[in-house]
């Protein structure tokens, strides 16, 4: 198999636009949340979210217009806005742009998104409901489509390699960067662009997940304490928004062109639980199977694993359950663990997660610096496993493992190595 | 120009995000104006909203340049 490499990165998130300006406030430990003030909130359980910051583009602000043309913007839902500033990002960064058919043929796309164009569906169907099918626009169909994201991004760019997408709920993200890295390693693709984005932050969105009874309630007059992982005030998680794209490459291929190399994606494992619809199951048996694919996959000792960003997303079962996880399967060497949840500062971005986790756990072993489990004030349990309470840590990391757990019972693992 | 093709100038650079000097009495939508089939649909969608009026498929294949709209609005518009 071919090995594969990480040489762009993108994001937009509730802390800024960009991985500078994402990674800076992440590691101060500032929160993206607030009160949402764009649609009606005051009957909904949950009042609050972590919201991408917008402005003119400075600043770490996320300007739409930078990213995309505004007549474009109309015909979509934002989280193809979102896949398209984080993959133009990606594809700066790592200095590839595809210029011959051949080169274009060999670089594919895998974006996914947990959700899609649901505002825009619930829009779209007010509109059918109140004034009838002809004023449904032809956009609404290519402008809510998950697949679109990678659609848009292959057109902007210009490839034509093989252009996927996944949806696998909240772990989407991290099964997209899997699978893009696998088709590198089996050689359908040299370059894949590869990620997940999401625009859940709407009316429709909150009442379905608080129905589900997975959001925080608890919080809503002070929105940047209510994503408090392994906490024992946790009371669910708080969603966010936005989007996270790397750009895998085939090993070989990125050293012949000089690209900065950032890790390799040496690990993948994927799980089923067979448990139930949302809860997840309740030995943490589904975790620990995936995590335990990943290192079979890595051919490492668990040992070696320095920071696990953990899917933690601070609902008051599942943070345990992943723990407990992660205990079992490091054995003795979960005392010189780290694992942090960084959906402490961001929310909980659903399909885009997994992406933007694995780019901070590039980013911990790139800086040395490893982002805090924010509102960590009373664990809710013992662990020999340092949870990163509330401040960064300086500690080399060489291998990060980054985990993803969706509805459905469906799990995720990457594991990533420092390339030297 | 009149009323109803400074409407349809605005809503064609609207849509299409073309200059306001391209959207000329001849532009094609299509050939000149950078359109696809689902912006000419929209168009359409658009003129019917901004006008209050409604146009049928086999009106709407008529109109193919900004002039055919204009022209189109200025008969069956109220």
């Amino acid at each position: 198999m071919r090995r594969v490499v990480v040489t762009g990165l993108g994001m937009v998130t509730p802390l800024g636009s960009g991985v500078d300006a994402t990674w800076s406030r992440l590691v101060e430990g500032q929160s993206g949340a607030g009160k949402i003030t764009d649609f009606q909130v005051d009957d909904l359980a949950c009042q609050i979210a972590c919201q991408i910051p917008r402005g003119d583009g400075t600043n770490g602000t996320f300007n739409a217009d930078d990213w995309m043309e505004p007549k474009e913007q109309r015909k979509v839902d934002p989280f193809i806005v979102y896949a398209m500033a984080a993959s133009t990002q990606a594809l700066r960064d790592s200095g590839w742009e595809p210029k011959t058919y051949e080169e274009q043929c060999a670089t594919g796309v895998l974006i996914g998104s947990g959700i899609g164009g649901i505002g825009g569906i619930y829009e779209a169907s007010a509109t059918l409901i109140e004034r009838g099918p002809r004023r449904i626009s032809p956009f609404f169909i290519p402008g809510r489509l998950i697949n679109l994201a990678g659609g848009y991004v292959s057109i902007e760019h210009g490839l034509k390699g093989p252009n996927h997408a996944v949806v696998t709920a909240c772990s989407t993200g991290s099964h997209a960067i899997g699978d893009a890295a696998r088709l590198i390693a089996l050689g359908d693709a040299d370059v894949m662009v590869a990620g997940g984005t999401e625009s859940p932050v709407n009316r429709l969105s909150i009442a379905g997940f608080a129905a589900c009874r997975a959001l925080s309630t608890g919080y809503n007059d002070t929105p940047e304490k209510a994503s408090r992982p392994y906490d024992k005030d946790r009371d669910g998680f708080v969603m966010g928004e936005g989007a996270g794209i790397v750009v895998l490459e085939e090993y070989e291929h990125a050293k012949a062109r000089g690209a900065t190399i950032y890790a390799e994606v040496i690990g993948y494992g994927l799980s089923g639980d067979a448990y139930h619809i949302t809860s997840p199951s309740e030995d943490g048996d589904g975790a620990y199977r995936c995590m335990a694919a990943a290192l079979k996959r890595a051919a490492i000792a668990v040992s070696e694993i320095d920071y696990v960003n953990a899917h933690g997303t601070s609902t008051p079962l599942g943070d345990e359950l992943e723990l407990k996880a992660v205990e079992r399967i490091m054995g003795n060497a979960a005392g010189k663990l780290s694992m942090s949840s960084t959906k402490s500062a961001i929310g909980h971005l659903l399909g885009a997660a997994g992406a933007v986790e694995a780019i901070f756990s590039i980013l911990a072993m790139r800086d040395g610096i490893i982002p805090p489990t924010i509102n960590l004030d009373n664990p809710s349990v013992e662990t020999a496993i340092d949870l990163v309470p509330k401040q960064a840590k300086r500690k080399q990391v060489n291998v990060a493992l980054s985990n993803s757990f969706g509805f459905g019972g469906t799990n995720a693992s990457l594991i990533l190595r420092r390339v030297s | 120009m009149s009323d109803v093709a400074d409407r349809v100038k605005k809503i064609v650079v609207e849509h299409l995000g073309v200059e306001a000097d391209k959207v000329v009495e001849n532009a094609n939508f299509i050939d000149d104006l950078g359109a696809d089939s689902l912006d000419t649909v929209e168009l359409v969608m658009a003129f019917e909203e901004e006008f209050n009026v409604e146009i049928p498929d086999d009106a709407a294949e008529t109109i193919v340049t900004v002039g055919d709209a204009v022209r189109f609005l200025e008969k069956n518009a109220a």
